[in-house]
């Protein structure tokens, strides 16, 4: 059965028409997704980087919650499949007052968007965008509150893939604020969709979401236990206002206990891969040492960033006429 | 004075403990025999019942009018209109209004309207500190005289403990029911859903079960030690039944509502950031579904209400931690509660004395019974016709329910208040 | 069903080109067909050029009518194309459209000298301007008719098959 969150991403034919979230969606699609994904990394070293499967489509980035980042990889994946791309960051009032969410939307869908690509501090605010737009617009959640961040998961399991050769018997540690991470949902999702043998969370209780069990992970606070035998460690970003001495005593503290330092990484498998979404917080949550070494994958993340989200547009934009 | 016989219901009294065929006589404004007709009455109006349920008119301790501060959601007439089709013949009204009703004459300007509209009646709470802000204590005697049946300080807790043990002894001077809905405001944060696997898959803030059960303690001592007679209104979790029942037993004065919604969904069928399902307290597990339930089936719940609060369409249209909270219910109430009853999970009489006679307690009024004597307040409901919940059918201003669509068993054909008829249903009775 | 063995196809076919005296062609197949039979004709040919492969998917006009091909392959060109003599070879010349969508991703690569076409089969319907240098053989065919290549235990052969639904 799929999942009620994930009903709205299909179309009556079964086809993939919105990027929302991870989970529900069948090991097929995402196997595709990094499929494509692959065949688009090469694209890179050409002397013309652009493909014309969007020609003629515009594409709207709207970002209610700054990230130049995450912008930047949408906004060069959806030029280098030949879209017209508009970027709007805009700030929202979250009260009633004002203009709604849905009402920006709508002005911007009136100018013949095609697919939005949609970032909102608000769990929930793509679905809401994706279930008021006609049958023919596109959306991809480029991250929504705490919910979900499907495309970055995405560039990460292409990166494991890359990496690793596959999914099969993978021990995977996901460590840190997983309570305020979209990135750990659709990590949790996305690796146990593509059937890696374990997941385990890492990080104190106060970080931890309640019953995170349900969603096919076991938990542990303890470094040491929790990293033995990991093939990949996934760090989280700890964000400073977090640091506000209720959830986490002090840096110092943290640190000491779920910091990757060398030391910690070496209960790993000898092989294992680091990755962290960025940015990172040197000292913080990870240590230079570690980002900057050998294990460190987290540069490979980001210029897969690109393929993966061309991978993305194109399975959503392509056999929309239908004859 | 009019005298109107209605003939051949089946009249659930539970007050009286009755349950039977029987013809009812209406003089005036009084109930003057339930049974056999008196000899030599002669009726001015013949009302045929046959196959209805004759129930008392149903006191909802729980629905928010919008009026007076949102007259653009709801009115009081839009709002005891819908009611009285509804078989709801008197609406409780928390004083969370704009302006709060903190003052008599708020109260009296309530009372007011809905009398000019001659509707179902309408019963001010009014507030427990002076605009809900938690602080000063209202003139509650004041707004007793002016028509308040409780003081409540609507779903805003009282942070400060002092404050709220110094309200609860001052209303008991005057036996005022104090309303309460226990949260703990730091627990409660910005949350929005139910802390558990619902929050955690959609990521959203969540209120754990402790907002709850933690105001619940605090308030169920200061009730102890204040003498307050409480009423707890609104409670969302299993273990809130567990120690309203462990204080009952104990003889504390407190009785406590859940709202029907809360006895027949949970945190699952938010789904995928489904506003109409975003409520306050808001849904729980099936489990606590379930606690709730049985509080009702035992009569530690007493009452059920329909925490109606109508709301814009656009009201919903939002994230879901932004969209508004809450139910338009008043439509539903009725036949909701007679579906717990489907299959003798609920009994009838259980059901129904949680719509009438249960809530009539709470607030201290002589209504919510057929006793001969007392008030011709009553519905009259076919308990078999088919319905569904369509913006067509749907007499509330608010078009916010999460049972939109969905088919109800359970008509309201009449609703009578003090022999006065207030509705009838123009199929059935034509002119 | 009706089957077309490619021998006979393919010695005219290196034939033809040997008479072209192309000077150090890059001999790139479009996958799948045409690089089955650009890897036939590299080996008879015996020459030292190199061998590529294209995947036009991302080329394609019928993009936003039927999606993305659910394997797309990567193009795999072992030199640079800029400057170069090509051989583009495709197993059927139909519409035309593969070859506009193959010229389109080779100069993404870059700018060629020169590119000839060298198609195995070639059939009447071009909705392009587009002619092929080298024909392996010529045959007309009813609209619902599809050329299809395919492997057997004696080697590539055609076969002619009746579609069903549109599809090309």
């Amino acid at each position: 059965m799929v999942p009620s969150d994930s009903k709205i991403q299909f179309d009556q034919q079964g086809r993939l028409r919105h990027f929302l979230t991870i989970n529900g969606l069948p090991k097929e699609t995402l196997v595709q997704i990094l499929d494509t994904a692959e065949s688009f990394i090469s694209f890179g070293q050409r002397e013309i980087r652009k493909v014309p499967l969007l020609r003629g489509k515009t594409v709207v980035n709207l970002f209610f919650e700054p990230s130049t980042r995450t912008r930047t990889t949408f906004e060069i994946a959806a030029k280098r499949l030949s879209a017209d791309v508009i970027n709007l960051s805009a700030a929202r009032l979250s009260t009633t007052k004002g203009e709604s969410i849905l009402d920006t939307v709508r002005t911007l869908e009136a100018m013949h968007t095609d697919l939005f690509v949609v970032r909102d501090s608000a769990s929930g605010a793509s679905h809401l965008i994706a279930s008021h737009l006609p049958e023919h617009v596109r959306v991809i959640n480029a991250g929504d509150g705490r919910h979900a961040h499907p495309t970055q998961a995405m560039l990460d399991m292409f990166t494991i893939r890359r990496e690793k050769g596959g999914f099969k018997g993978l021990k995977v540690a996901i460590i840190g604020d997983v309570l305020h991470s979209r990135v750990a949902r659709s990590q949790i999702h996305a690796l146990s969709t593509l059937g890696v043998d374990e997941i385990r969370l890492i990080g104190p209780r106060t970080l931890i979401p309640t019953e995170v069990e349900t969603m096919g992970v076991s938990v542990t606070s303890d470094m040491v236990e929790g990293l033995s035998g990991i093939d990949v460690v996934m760090m989280l970003r700890l964000q400073r206002e977090r640091m506000d001495g209720q959830l986490v005593p002090s840096e110092q503290e943290y640190f000491n206990r779920y910091g990757l330092t060398d030391d910690k990484l070496s209960y790993a498998n000898p092989d294992a891969i680091v990755m962290h979404p960025g940015p990172i917080n040197r000292g913080l949550e990870i240590a230079s040492s570690v980002a900057d070494g050998a294990h460190s994958v987290i540069l490979s993340q980001v210029t897969n960033g690109i393929a993966v989200r061309m991978s993305i547009m194109a399975t959503l934009m392509g056999g929309q006429e239908d004859t | 004075m009019t005298k109107i016989l209605i003939k051949g219901a089946r009249v659930v009294d539970p007050a009286n403990n009755f349950d039977s065929i029987a013809d009812v006589t209406i003089v005036g404004s009084r109930i003057v025999e339930v049974g056999k007709v008196p000899q030599g009455f002669k009726a001015d109006r013949t009302i045929n019942a046959d196959r209805l349920l004759l129930l008392p008119g149903i006191i909802d301790l729980c629905a928010r009018l919008r009026e007076p501060g949102e007259e653009q959601k709801a009115t009081i007439a839009s709002e005891t209109t819908a009611a009285a089709t509804a078989g709801i013949t008197g609406l409780v009204c928390p004083p969370d209004t704009w302006p709060v009703v903190d003052t008599p004459a708020m109260a009296n300007m309530i009372r007011d309207r809905a009398e000019a509209n001659g509707q179902s009646r309408v019963y001010p709470l009014g507030a427990l500190t002076v605009g809900l802000e938690g602080e000063k204590l209202t003139d509650m005697a004041m707004l007793l005289d002016a028509g308040c049946v409780g003081v409540s300080n609507g779903l805003k807790a009282v942070s400060n403990t002092l404050v709220m043990r110094r309200a609860m002894q001052y209303a008991s001077t005057y036996d005022i029911p104090v309303f309460l809905t226990p949260q703990d405001p730091w627990l409660l944060g910005n949350g929005v859903v139910h802390e558990g696997k619902v929050s955690t898959r959609l990521g959203l803030p969540a209120i754990p079960e402790a907002a709850e059960t933690v105001g619940v303690a605090r308030d169920l001592a200061l009730i102890e030690t204040s003498g307050a007679r409480a009423h707890v209104n609104l409670i969302s979790c299993g273990r809130s039944v567990t120690m309203l029942g462990e204080a009952q037993s104990h003889n504390l004065p407190v009785s406590a509502s859940v709202a029907i919604h809360q006895l027949l969904l949970c945190e699952d069928d938010i789904g995928a950031f489904d506003t109409r399902y975003k409520v306050f307290p808001p849904l729980r597990t099936a489990a606590d579904r379930q606690a709730l339930f049985e509080g009702v089936r035992t009569g530690t719940v007493s009452v059920i209400c329909s925490d109606h609060q109508p709301h814009g369409a656009d009201a919903k249209l939002a994230p879901f931690s932004e969209a508004a909270a809450g139910i338009a219910g008043v439509d539903t109430l009725l036949a909701l509660t007679l579906s717990l009853t489907v299959n003798k999970q609920l009994p009838l009489s259980t059901a129904v004395a949680a719509l009438t006679c249960n809530p009539a307690r709470v607030i201290g009024v002589d209504r919510g019974h057929l006793s001969v004597g007392a008030n011709a307040d009553l519905c009259l409901v076919d308990p078999t016709e088919e319905w569904i919940l369509n913006d067509e059918s749907m007499q509330s201003r608010g078009q916010n329910s999460p049972f939109m669509g969905k088919q109800f068993f359970g008509k309201t054909h009449m609703t009578m208040i003090e022999g006065e008829v207030i509705f009838q249903d123009a199929d059935r009775f034509p002119g | 069903m009706k089957q077309i063995p490619l021998e006979p196809i393919l010695a005219t076919m290196v034939e033809d080109i040997r008479a072209l005296r192309l000077d150090q062609p890059l001999i790139i197949g479009i996958h799948t067909g045409g690089a089955w039979i650009a890897t036939q004709l590299h080996e008879s040919l015996e020459t030292n050029s190199l061998l590529g492969t294209l995947d036009i998917s991302f080329y394609r006009d019928d993009f936003s009518r039927v999606g993305l091909n659910p394997k797309v392959q990567s193009s795999d060109l072992p030199e640079p194309v800029e400057g170069r003599h090509i051989l583009l070879v495709d197993d059927v010349l139909h519409t035309g459209r593969t070859i506009r969508a193959a010229m389109n991703e080779i100069f993404s690569f870059g700018r060629p000298a020169s590119i000839k076409l060298a198609v195995a089969l070639e059939r009447p319907g071009r909705e392009l301007p587009i002619a092929a240098d080298i024909i392996g053989k010529t045959m007309e065919l009813e609209t619902v008719q599809q050329a299809k290549i395919c492997r057997t235990d004696s080697g590539l052969q055609f076969e002619i098959v009746t579609q069903t639904s549109s599809s090309d």
